[in-house]
């Protein structure tokens, strides 16, 4: 069998971001992702901020390429049918010393290329940021900062690289890898679904890529689990701010903010916490209390009983700048590691520095004659007036056959998604936003286990919330 | 746009008793919007006893006291059913869009019923920290996994508050061959009926757990044990009498909430902390014409109530189309 | 021996004292009424359940059907009962009110379904 050109370890939004952009290109190229679905890892937990540019340090890597990933972002949402709303940003102030460090961050930003920076004055907050605390006497107003559904971000680069030949894996997780200096040619990667062979391999692995980078040999960067906790508020209060929030960041982490999602739900946090454990994601009550007083100080509205939802994710923290190079000791082996804020923002721009990466180390990128850029956007129920909906119901009855009442998801968009490659409960979710409603799964959760049954043929006691361990039920009277 | 002298949103114990006493106060024309396959609603999935005791002085199960009311429904004329309809739109001037399979239609009705039923509190709700494994279910959903579906959600479960839907699954489990290790409750007190607590908890030993709460669940894939804290007067964590309970199962029964918001999309003022209408006289809105019932108006312990107050509807209904005239 | 008891005849929930020798009921106080003290002869001497379950159907337009006892069965024998449930298989339309499984366990008892159900 001929070997991969190019194999990718890990399905989150770098992985799917390189692969979109190698199938540009005559290439063999595929994703091996551990979990079941994509995005399992890193990326489900991300806030969906796409960042201008702002609190990155002038020289670095990831500045440069958030600064680019912001236009490049724009312009591949609209290709790939996804919404990209540009709600821009709010970094505030609440004194003269703090006034001061926003000019400073204002001239960095400049410095990297982030545009149309203005210093704000409460006159102007108090007319277009009515909810920010009054206490708040200016701030860095970044227009470019916008919000995007990260997890529909990742299937739908994935559904459009698949399109265009490339292979994705999933649960199948990388064991061991044996160098091409070793075997004089490819990189053999085993893995628990059977053996690979690839001239190249990026390694986009997220909180485990520092365990995949020694598999070849280099171990001179350490990934280190970094716990955020969130917490999203009713839907009800979709406009209590119109811009992103953002405290001054402090040494290591842009605070606590009070942003909006893609989807309508204001969203509360992150902390930032290290932790030992790259699995664990737990919430915890002193992480709701800091986040809450945190966020109740730039906008004093907030309530605790606006929050509807938590969840926590581990950022991958390499303890300094994004980790993306070729690897000499390793020949064709690209790491991209510690990809932490402003990695979705930064994503395609990564995708284009590995492809130059790759080229730049031998491999020759012969763009296809037939390449497909666009995707169909599918249609979302819950965004779309009712006007549309009885068009689409009319088209096609199963519009009509509503699932997921909290969220107006009907069983043709839990079939299509499913068709897409929804294999789980969270997989449904996230693709469609059937169980994210206020009733969180209680109403539909029977019936899109029916739906996954008849369209995969699992068995109910082998349907899971995210793969293998998550089993919903234990038992069906039916094997009894 | 298809006019209807009245229109009911819902087709379980609270719509059909309404349905049902309409007709009988005299209105001729009523379309009853029910989106699932079946009329009962909630009824269908409580298989045990305690319903009809105080209704028809008998001692009935859901599906039979369910029963008793659609044979009244069904072949009468004047009822129209519409089943796997969904409303999603309800307006102040009683215009409802409902949807099902191949279908978006728009009525204006003369009077309205709202009678959705009421929904669970989430673990979300409730702020309990810890991860977020499989394993976490409503009382409710457990109770439709296996009355309904014949699957059982685990087998080792601690059951969150001591409320009625907690008391009934905390036996259905057991019945099934699941061991339910313990009830949680935070007040010093059961909120259930002491039927309940006799017949579900006593009889199979289960211990019940007052004034305590679950400080964590954890587990990474599937709940794998739960941290339970001991609460003083004032519901404040006693730290030092925190102890572990291995399960594979939680199970939330930690309240109700009424079902309304069409209603509130409507205009109709809601009280934010009950998301009842808020209302002088029963099943009345502030807008008049839109008649809301049983436990989307309030939540009763007893569906016997919910049907007794109902039929109250059904004629306010009706009183109100005559006064149109 | 005393033994305590709630009452569930009625909302009141009389605490009940129960005195008990050689498992028969001697003495009962605590009761506001009649009812109280013959529920907690009942309880005490020959506890009994009305059983509700679901059994599995085939062919019918539900996969459970939900069944009760039409009578309590004694409360020691819940679980065997549970048991039976489970091994059924219902493979013929029925309607609510009738009979399943007639003289269930044998104690001249029948298994009821308390839904309609019919062919697929």
């Amino acid at each position: 069998m001929k070997p991969y050109d190019v194999i990718i370890i890990g399905g989150g939004v770098i992985g799917t971001s390189i692969a979109r952009e190698l199938s540009r290109y005559k290439l063999k190229v595929a994703i091996l992702e551990k979990e079941e679905e994509l995005a399992f890892g890193v990326s489900k937990s991300n806030s969906g901020i796409i960042h201008p540019g702002t609190q990155n340090p002038i020289h670095s890597l990831r500045g440069r390429l958030c600064v680019q990933g912001n236009a490049l972002t724009r312009k591949m949402s609209r290709e790939l049918g996804i919404d990209f709303k540009e709600v821009g940003e709010l970094i505030v102030a609440f004194n003269e010393e703090d006034r001061l460090k926003l000019v400073q961050l204002k001239d960095e930003a400049e410095a990297l290329g982030v545009p149309r920076l203005k210093i704000v004055d409460r006159a102007w907050l108090k007319i277009n940021e009515p909810n920010l605390s009054p206490e708040v006497i200016a701030a860095l107003y970044a227009p470019t900062a916008g919000i995007i559904s990260p997890y529909r971000w990742v299937y739908d680069l994935a559904e459009n690289a698949e399109s265009n030949g490339v292979e994705i894996h999933a649960s199948t997780k990388v064991e061991k890898i044996l160098p091409s200096t070793r075997t004089g040619g490819d990189f053999e990667i085993y893995t628990s679904k059977g053996g690979f062979r690839s001239r190249y391999i990026v390694n986009a692995a997220g909180l485990f890529a520092d365990d995949i980078s020694r598999l070849v040999g280099i171990d001179d960067f350490k990934i280190r689990a970094r716990l955020g906790e969130e917490f999203l508020l009713d839907k009800k209060k979709e406009n209590i701010t119109n811009h992103l929030i953002f405290p001054l960041p402090s040494k290591d982490s842009k605070g606590v903010l009070v942003i909006k999602t893609s989807d309508g739900n204001p969203m509360i946090g992150p902390t930032a916490q290290d932790v030992d454990s790259k699995t664990d994601l737990s919430t915890s009550a002193e992480g709701f209390k800091k986040v809450l007083s945190s966020a109740q100080r730039l906008v004093p509205s907030i309530n605790g009983g606006d929050v509807i939802a938590y969840f926590a994710g581990l950022r991958p923290a390499s303890g300094g700048d994004f980790i993306i190079r070729h690897e000499a000791k390793a020949p064709g082996f690209i790491n991209v590691a510690g990809i932490q804020s402003p990695g979705l923002t930064a994503a395609p721009a990564i995708a284009l520095m590995v492809s130059g990466l790759l080229k730049k180390n031998g491999l020759s990128l012969k763009r296809k004659l037939f390449f497909h850029h666009h995707r169909k956007r599918e249609a979302h129920l819950f965004n779309i007036p009712l006007s549309e909906t009885k068009r689409l119901i009319k088209r096609d009855p199963c519009y009509g056959d509503i699932v997921c009442r909290c969220e107006m998801v009907s069983a043709k968009e839990v079939t299509d998604a499913i068709k897409r490659g929804a294999k789980t409960l969270d997989g449904i979710k996230f693709r469609t936003r059937a169980q994210s409603g206020r009733c969180h799964g209680s109403f539909c959760t029977t019936r899109l286990m029916k739906i996954l049954e008849e369209e995969t043929g699992k068995k109910p006691t082998d349907i899971t919330k995210r793969g293998k361990g998550s089993e919903i039920v234990k038992e069906d009277r039916l094997c009894d | 746009m298809i006019e209807r002298d009245l229109v009911i949103v819902g087709g379980g114990p609270a719509g059909m008793a309404a349905a049902i006493s309409a007709r009988e106060s005299g209105v001729k024309d009523i379309l009853l919007l029910e989106r699932d396959q079946y009329l009962g609603g909630i009824l269908n999935q409580c298989v045990h006893t305690g319903f009809g005791i105080e209704y028809f002085k008998e001692v009935l199960t859901g599906p039979e006291y369910g029963n008793r009311f659609v044979e009244k429904i069904k072949g009468a004329p004047e009822i129209e059913i519409s089943l796997r309809s969904l409303v999603v739109k309800l307006t102040k001037d009683k215009t409802l869009t409902y949807i099902k399979p191949g279908v978006m239609e728009e009525v204006r009705a003369k009077a309205v019923i709202m009678a959705t039923g009421c929904r669970e509190k989430t673990r979300e709700m409730v702020h309990i920290p810890g991860t977020r494994p499989s394993g976490i279910f409503s009382a409710g959903l457990a109770q439709k996994l296996i009355n309904i579906e014949g699957l059982l959600p685990g087998k080792e479960v601690v059951v969150v508050g001591s409320g009625d839907i907690g008391l009934i699954m905390a036996r259905r489990f057991t019945l099934e061959g699941a061991r339910v290790k313990a009830v949680i409750e935070i007040q010093e007190k059961s909120r259930g009926l002491i039927r309940n607590v006799a017949q579900c908890i006593e009889d199979f030993d289960i211990p019940i757990y007052f004034r305590h709460k679950i400080l964590r669940i954890c587990g990474l894939d599937r709940v794998e044990k739960v941290v339970v804290v001991k609460v003083d007067e004032n519901f404040n964590d006693i730290p030092s009498s925190s102890f572990e309970i291995s399960c594979d199962t939680v199970l939330m029964s930690v309240g109700l909430i009424p079902e309304n918001e069409l209603i509130e999309m409507a205009g109709v003022e809601i009280d934010r902390k009950t998301n009842q209408p808020v209302s002088k006289e029963v099943n009345k809105t502030s807008i008049p014409g839109i008649f809301c019932c049983g436990n989307s108006f309030k939540i009763y312990d007893l569906a016997d109530w919910v049907s007794k107050e109902s039929a109250v509807a059904g004629k306010m209904a009706a009183e109100y189309i005559r006064s149109l005239k | 021996m005393i033994k305590r008891l709630t009452c569930i005849e009625c909302p009141k929930g009389c605490l009940l004292s129960i005195e008990i020798e050689n498992c028969r009921v001697v003495k009962v106080s605590g009761n506001e009424c009649p009812k109280g003290e013959k529920y907690a002869v009942q309880e005490i001497e020959n506890p009994m359940r009305i059983l509700t379950s679901a059994v599995l159907a085939e062919g019918l337009t539900l996969k459970m059907v939900p069944v009760r006892t039409d009578k309590p069965i004694p409360k020691s024998r819940i679980m065997e009962a549970m048991d039976e449930v489970k091994k059924l298989r219902l493979k013929e339309p029925v309607k609510s009110g009738s009979v399943i499984v007639d003289n269930f366990l044998g104690i001249g008892i029948n298994l009821l379904s308390t839904r309609t159900v019919s062919k697929t």
